[in-house]
């Protein structure tokens, strides 16, 4: 704010100092220029009185001749006084307009507010590097969670876009190039309560960048960046960014894993879905031939992990030699009836339309229905305001590389330990999967999943500490009891366990916590207050590990003790 | 030599050099103390702080502090003379006198603060 101001005051010294002077010079004048009383004696004006005529003249207000009707030789003054001072008035006020129309100064009124911005946050925040498709779709998600979002993006108008976005917090934006130091110290880089930085700008060397300068500015502040090809992504890791997502390779592996295994697939979509996406229907694409139009990066990826899968692709490519087609490519875009019957469409179990333009992915799988009704297909979305009419089509499913990078980006971030759950669930079997989905959906019916993490900690969980620090031992039954009647259980499931000696998936109920202990729960979402309460509340832990209610209060406390003492 | 150094250094000795003018005299007698010297008091101090806005060296805002100081006592000296002499009609008194000749020695020392740290500033700065 104050370099603002300093800025301000600066360009307003020549019209300041051309005001006092003109204001002076007229109020000399009144002074000197002989006046005459009513009765016909000589008067002087005395500067009060100058000093309220110039005053009431400069701005063009004028209450007349003060004190006395003016002689013609002050009339004379004071025509030149008003024209004068008006002149220095709207020079001024000129002067000032454009001063605060001045694109250098805005830009340093915006640093100045965003700065403060950042700094009033207060709670942790995330800078999100980046405000296109992606990143604006992200933003959305994180402030529907609570999560404090700080946005730089080098396009004003990207900035002007988040201001009139609507979002549930006020989200501070600045437009710079992210891939500038200093606008990342702006940004909050080096604050304490940086929590993080997410890199989706549009340029793949932006973000290379981006990720460089955060890691050498702040390393213990974790980085998540967006990559589009593999060298980045190998790069990205090189120098120890803590998340790379290329939303493409995700969405394949995903894809090969529900080809592979549908209950292991559910357990996936069920856990990381956010809530303002579309539930995941249980999909399983079916094995035997699928084609693939469109043999980019996305097409690459899907091709590899489904031939990982072992089932066959046919691959349609409009320019097979630009993009290292492998051989048996279809030439055509896939939207023509006989490329699609070239490629063998009537016996195909599958379709998916993987180029990089909307009207074409859909004019395939249109085509591809008229053909073969039976096909299970996949469209690839390139633009989010194409949404409405990838739901009219009705696919099986969509791929849309911003609602991947956000449903990632938010699994990181809001719990931390789902991602080490679905890491360790990829080395288990699809017979372990179907037990695991069956017991999930037990749990919470038709509804989709909530997890959550319960940390046993100072501030999460005060009581299970006392009573651990007491060496009263505690399982992890004891907090899967229902609080208001321990003869229930609430309706969750214990995921992961994450203690010091490593992680414990999928722990048993009898197993012994202990202090900094890491759980992951999923289940109905009240559970998780219930659990909450359990885990902080003295009287309902001692209530819940020994079914009696202990009286609250140290009197009640003492009594309570005599009278066992003494019964 | 730099023209907007001159002016500015100026500015600042003509603001003591005038009100120095001004504050001599007998203290309460108001044939020895001008009014139009009062008030190219004010607007010279006045000048000397809006040259020194914006100003972001430590010296600068040191100057700047100082002028405001002086305007501030020296307009006050004004809403004195003007509530004893148009408000209250009393006239100028030896006591309302003094209390504007003090309040402008108040503003004086404020004016050579200004000018010692002026020749500080050029004595530091020149090699």
């Amino acid at each position: 704010m104050t370099d603002v101001i300093f800025l301000l005051f600066r360009r307003m010294r020549t019209p300041l100092v051309a005001l006092i002077i003109t204001y002076a010079v007229a109020m000399v004048g009144l002074v000197l220029v002989p006046g005459e009383k009513p009765s016909g004696e000589p008067w002087h004006m005395s500067f009060f009185h100058a000093f309220y005529v110039v005053s009431y003249t400069g701005p063009t207000i004028g209450f007349g001749e003060i004190p006395y009707p003016f002689t013609e030789a002050q009339r004379l003054w004071v025509m030149f006084a008003i024209y004068a001072t008006v002149i220095a008035w709207l020079y001024a006020i000129g002067t000032l307009l454009a001063i605060l129309q001045d694109p250098a100064f805005r830009r340093v009124v915006n640093i100045s507010s965003f700065r403060k911005g950042v700094r009033r946050l207060g709670e942790p925040f995330y800078i999100v590097c980046g405000y296109g498709e992606n990143g604006s779709l992200l933003v959305r998600a994180l402030t529907d969670e609570g999560i404090r979002p700080v946005v730089v993006d080098a396009d004003q108008d990207r900035i002007d876009a988040l201001k009139v976005e609507g979002l549930a917090l006020e989200v501070p934006g600045l437009c710079a190039d992210a891939d500038d130091p200093e606008v990342l110290v702006t940004a909050g880089l080096k604050e304490p309560n940086c929590a993080g930085v997410i890199v989706v700008s549009r340029e793949e060397t932006d973000n290379l960048a981006i990720a460089v300068a955060c890691k050498l500015l702040a390393p213990k502040v974790p980085v998540i960046c967006r990559a589009r090809y593999r060298d980045t992504e190998a790069n990205l890791a090189s120098f120890g960014t803590d998340h790379v997502i290329n939303p493409f390779d995700t969405f394949a592996e995903r894809f090969a894993m529900a080809v592979r295994s549908p209950a292991m697939y559910l357990v996936y979509a069920w856990l990381t879905g956010i809530e303002h996406q579309p539930v995941a229907r249980p999909v399983v694409p079916p094995r035997g031939k699928w084609i693939l139009c469109g043999f980019g990066r996305f097409g690459k990826a899907m091709r590899e992990r489904l031939a990982r899968e072992g089932v066959e692709t046919v691959v349609v490519e409009a320019e097979p030699e630009n993009t290292q087609a492998p051989i048996g490519t279809v030439v055509g875009r896939g939207t023509e009836a006989d490329t699609l019957e070239e490629a063998g469409i009537e016996d195909a179990v599958g379709i998916i339309a993987g180029t990089d333009n909307d009207p074409n992915n859909l004019s395939i799988i249109l085509t591809a229905r008229d053909l073969n009704p039976h096909l299970f297909t996949v469209a690839r979305q390139c633009r989010g305001h194409n949404q409405p009419i990838f739901e009219a089509a009705e696919l099986d499913l969509v791929l849309d590389a911003g609602t991947i990078f956000t449903r990632e980006v938010l699994g990181i971030i809001t719990t931390p330990l789902l991602e080490r759950f679905l890491e360790l669930t990829l080395a288990q079997d699809d017979d372990w999967a179907n037990v695991l989905v069956s017991r999930i959906s037990a749990l919470v019916g038709d509804d989709l999943p909530d997890s959550w993490s319960l940390p046993v900690g100072q501030r999460s969980a005060p009581a299970m500490l006392d009573a651990l620090a007491r060496e009263q031992p505690l399982r992890l039954g004891h907090l899967l009891t229902d609080p208001r009647d321990r003869g229930h259980w609430l309706p969750a499931l214990p995921l992961l366990l994450r203690r010091e000696d490593g992680d414990h998936l999928l722990p048993d109920l009898d197993m012994a916590l202990a202090p900094a202990d890491r759980i992951l729960f999923c289940g109905r979402a009240h559970a998780a207050r219930l659990m909450g309460w359990t885990a902080s509340d003295h009287s309902v832990l001692s209530y819940v590990t020994t079914g009696e209610d202990r009286p609250e209060g140290w009197l009640w406390d003492k009594l309570a003790d005599r009278r066992r003492a003494a019964g | 030599m730099n023209l907007e150094k001159t002016i500015f250094a100026f500015v600042i000795v003509l603001a003591m050099t005038i009100n120095f003018g001004f504050f001599l005299g007998d203290i309460d007698n108001p044939v020895h103390h001008n009014v139009y010297e009062l008030f190219a008091a004010i607007v010279v101090s006045l000048i000397a702080t809006v040259m020194k806005l914006g100003e972001r060296t430590q010296i600068g805002a040191l100057l700047l502090a100082t002028s405001l100081v002086a305007d501030v006592q020296l307009i006050i000296a004004a809403i004195v003379w003007a509530m004893a002499v148009h408000v209250m009609a009393i006239g100028l008194t030896p006591h309302v006198m003094a209390a504007i000749v003090s309040l402008s020695g108040g503003a004086l020392l404020a004016n050579i603060v200004s000018v010692v740290l002026l020749v500080a500033e050029t004595i530091m700065g020149r090699r």
